[in-house]
C-alpha cells in the first residue's frame, strides 16, 4: 500500500537531516570560508558510530546519537588539526582525499561488514525529533554567528591578512568551524542511519560531500536561512520531479545551471558572499603571489 | 621620551632579491616619523616586517623592551602596534561598526561557550567593545555611518574606518600605509588633522606616504629610502636639501 502521508513525512525527515549537514558546512564554508568535501564523511563516521552503539550495545537512542556526535568532531579535530593549514584547492583537496580513505576504509574494514554495511538499526528518527535538533542547531549557528567567534570566521573568509593583523589567530578559528561542522554532520548522520535504518559505504561518498556543497552554494554561501532553504529545495527537488523518471535528474542539473546564471550568489545571498566572490577572492590571490607584491 | 620602535640592522630577502637591505631607524614616543621613497623601494616590506606579515631575514625589530622578532603576527597587536593597509582592507561582510570592533578583538576574552551562553562577562565585552568602536568612529568623524555596510561607503570615508579600526586598540605605535593615496586635497587636509590629533593623544605615527607635501608637512622626522636602503633619516627641512634624496626622486643631472 503507498501510503502519500508517510511518502511526504520521510522526505520532510530526509530535508531536515540535510539541513543539519548543511548547516554544519555553512559554519566552515560560508562563514570561515575554508572549502570542505568531508562533510559526507563526517557524517558516516556518525551514522556508523551511533548505528554501532545501538546495534551492539542497545543502549538509547541519545546516547547513540552522542556517540555519534563526539566521534565526528573529535574525527574533525584530527584531520583538521593538520590540514586546516592549507588554503582554499589544497584543503579542498585533502578533504576530498580523507572522504575517500574514509569510504575505503569502511569498505575493507571487517567490524563495521565491509561492503555489505549495517542493517537492522532501530527506527528511532522521527519528524518531531528530527526538527527539535535542527532548531537547536539553528539557534547555535545563530547565536554564535551574532557574536564575537562568527565576526572573526567571517573576518577570517574576507582577508585572512586582517584576520592575522588584528589578533586573530586563524588556526584556532578554522579548527573550531571545522569541528562544529564535524559535529553537525555527525548528528545528521546519527539521524539518518536510525531512519534509513540501513547504512553503507557507499552512501557517504564524495558526491554525496558536493551535494551538501551545492545546498549552500544554491541557498545562498554565508547564508544561514540559505543553507536550510538550499537543503530543502535541493533535496525535494528531485522528489518533485519523479513525474519525469529517467528523465529527472537531467532536470534537476538543468534546474542548477539556470540558477547559477540567472541568480550566481545563491537564493538568499547578498552580491556580496557569493561563490562568485570566492572565485573573485582566489584570482586576486593567484594575481597577488605570482606577482608577490605589496600585502 | 624614550625610543619607542627600533628597527635594528632589518634585511628582508625574496628569493635572492633584497628588498630591504640593512635598514636601521627607530621611532620616539610621541614622534610622527614618514618612510618616503619612489616605487618599489621597500616601503610597505618595512611595514609587513614590523608586523611581523613577513618573517624578517635577518636583523631585530624591538617595540620598548619586547623584541618582536621571534613573535607570530597574530601577537603583534597585542603589544601596542596596529596598522591600515595601502589597498583599503575593509571587511565588505560586515557593517562599519563590526569593521571597527575587529580592530578590538586583541581586547576581548569570551570563548566559544561564554559566547553562546551569552554569559554576563561576554555581554559586557560586547558592549564595551561597541562603545568603543562608536567612540572610534566618532574620533574620525564617521559615527553616524556605524550601521551601514562599508561597500556603500565613499572611498575617504573607507580610509577613515580603517583607521578607526587601528585605532580602537589604543595602540602605541600606529603605522599608516599611504593614507592620503586617492584622496583630494581637502581629505588629505583633514587627514592631517587627524594624524595630528592621534599624536595629541601621546601615540607615536610611523607612515608612508608618496604625498611628499603631507609626509614632509606633517613629520618631525622622515626616513627616506631607495632600493631597501636607508639614504636619509632627518627632519623633513634638511631632507628637502639632501642632494641624494633628490636624486632618488628625481634622478641625476646628465652632465
Amino acid at each position: 500500500m503507498f501510503d502519500i502521508n508517510s511518502y511526504i513525512v520521510q522526505i520532510l525527515t530526509i530535508i531536515g537531516i540535510n539541513s543539519i549537514s548543511a548547516l554544519g558546512l555553512h559554519v566552515v564554508t560560508g562563514l570561515t570560508g575554508q572549502f570542505s568535501l568531508a562533510q559526507a564523511a563526517f557524517s558516516g563516521i556518525g551514522a556508523y558510530a551511533s548505528a554501532l552503539i545501538s546495534l551492539k550495545t542497545g543502549l538509547p537512542f541519545p546516547i547513540a546519537l552522542i556517540v555519534g556526535i563526539i566521534a565526528a568532531s573529535l574525527i574533525a579535530v584530527i584531520v583538521g588539526w593538520p590540514s586546516l593549514r592549507l588554503r582554499g584547492d589544497y584543503l579542498a583537496i585533502t578533504t576530498l582525499g580523507f572522504g575517500e580513505v574514509f569510504r575505503v576504509f569502511l569498505l575493507n574494514f571487517e567490524f563495521t561488514n565491509k561492503a555489505l554495511g549495517l542493517h537492522g538499526i532501530p527506527r528511532e528518527t522521527n519528524l518531531f525529533i528530527t526538527y527539535f535538533l535542527l532548531a537547536i542547531c539553528i539557534i547555535i549557528t545563530w547565536i554564535m554567528t551574532k557574536s564575537r567567534i562568527g565576526r572573526n570566521m567571517i573576518t577570517i573568509s574576507n582577508d585572512e591578512a586582517v584576520a592575522e593583523s588584528f589578533g586573530i589567530k586563524l588556526s584556532k578559528y578554522k579548527l573550531l568551524a571545522f569541528t562544529i561542522s564535524g559535529a553537525f554532520a555527525g548528528l545528521s548522520g546519527g539521524l539518518y542511519a536510525h531512519n534509513i535504518l540501513y547504512v553503507n559505504p557507499s552512501d557517504f561518498g564524495f558526491m554525496k560531500s558536493v551535494d551538501v556543497l551545492l545546498y549552500i552554494i544554491i541557498g545562498g554561501l554565508g547564508s544561514l536561512p540559505g543553507a536550510i532553504l538550499g537543503s530543502a529545495l535541493l533535496t525535494g527537488l528531485p522528489e518533485l520531479l519523479r513525474g519525469f523518471s529517467q528523465y529527472r535528474m537531467l532536470v534537476y542539473g538543468c534546474v542548477l545551471i539556470f540558477l547559477m546564471i540567472y541568480r550566481p550568489q545563491g537564493i538568499m545571498g547578498k552580491s556580496d558572499s557569493s561563490i562568485s566572490k570566492l572565485i573573485r577572492k582566489k584570482l586576486h590571490h593567484i594575481d597577488k603571489t605570482s606577482k608577490g607584491g605589496a600585502v | 621620551m624614550g625610543v619607542l620602535l627600533n628597527v635594528n640592522n632589518l634585511v628582508m630577502e625574496f628569493g635572492g632579491i633584497k628588498a630591504v637591505d640593512n635598514l636601521c631607524f627607530t621611532v620616539q614616543e610621541g614622534e610622527i616619523k614618514a618612510i618616503i621613497g619612489p616605487n618599489g623601494a621597500g616601503k610597505t616590506t618595512v611595514f609587513n616586517a614590523i608586523t611581523k606579515a613577513y618573517q624578517p631575514t635577518s636583523g631585530e625589530i624591538w617595540l620598548g623592551d619586547v623584541n618582536l622578532t621571534p613573535l607570530p603576527q597574530y601577537k603583534i597587536i597585542e603589544h601596542g602596534i596596529s596598522r591600515t593597509f595601502q589597498n583599503i582592507r575593509l571587511l565588505d561582510s560586515l557593517s562599519v561598526l563590526e569593521n571597527v570592533i575587529v580592530g578590538y578583538d586583541s581586547k576581548l576574552n569570551s570563548g566559544f561557550f561564554s559566547s553562546l551562553l551569552r554569559t554576563p562577562l561576554q555581554k559586557r565585552e560586547e558592549a564595551e567593545a561597541k562603545e568603543k568602536a562608536m567612540e572610534a568612529l566618532k574620533f574620525m568623524g564617521i559615527d553616524n555611518k556605524a550601521n551601514l555596510s562599508v561597500s556603500s561607503l565613499a572611498y575617504g570615508d573607507r580610509r577613515k574606518v580603517e583607521i578607526a579600526r587601528a585605532l580602537i586598540s589604543k595602540p602605541r605605535l600606529i603605522l599608516l600605509d599611504e593614507p592620503a593615496a586617492g584622496m583630494n586635497p581637502l581629505e588629505t587636509q583633514e587627514l592631517m588633522e587627524i594624524i595630528r590629533k592621534i599624536r595629541t593623544e601621546s601615540r607615536s605615527v610611523l607612515l608612508i606616504e608618496h604625498d611628499l607635501r603631507l609626509a614632509l608637512g606633517i613629520s618631525e622626522k622622515v626616513v627616506v629610502i631607495n632600493f631597501g636602503k636607508k639614504i636619509a633619516d632627518d627632519t623633513p627641512y634638511e631632507i628637502r636639501q639632501n642632494p641624494e634624496v633628490i636624486e632618488a626622486y628625481l634622478g641625476k643631472e646628465v652632465s
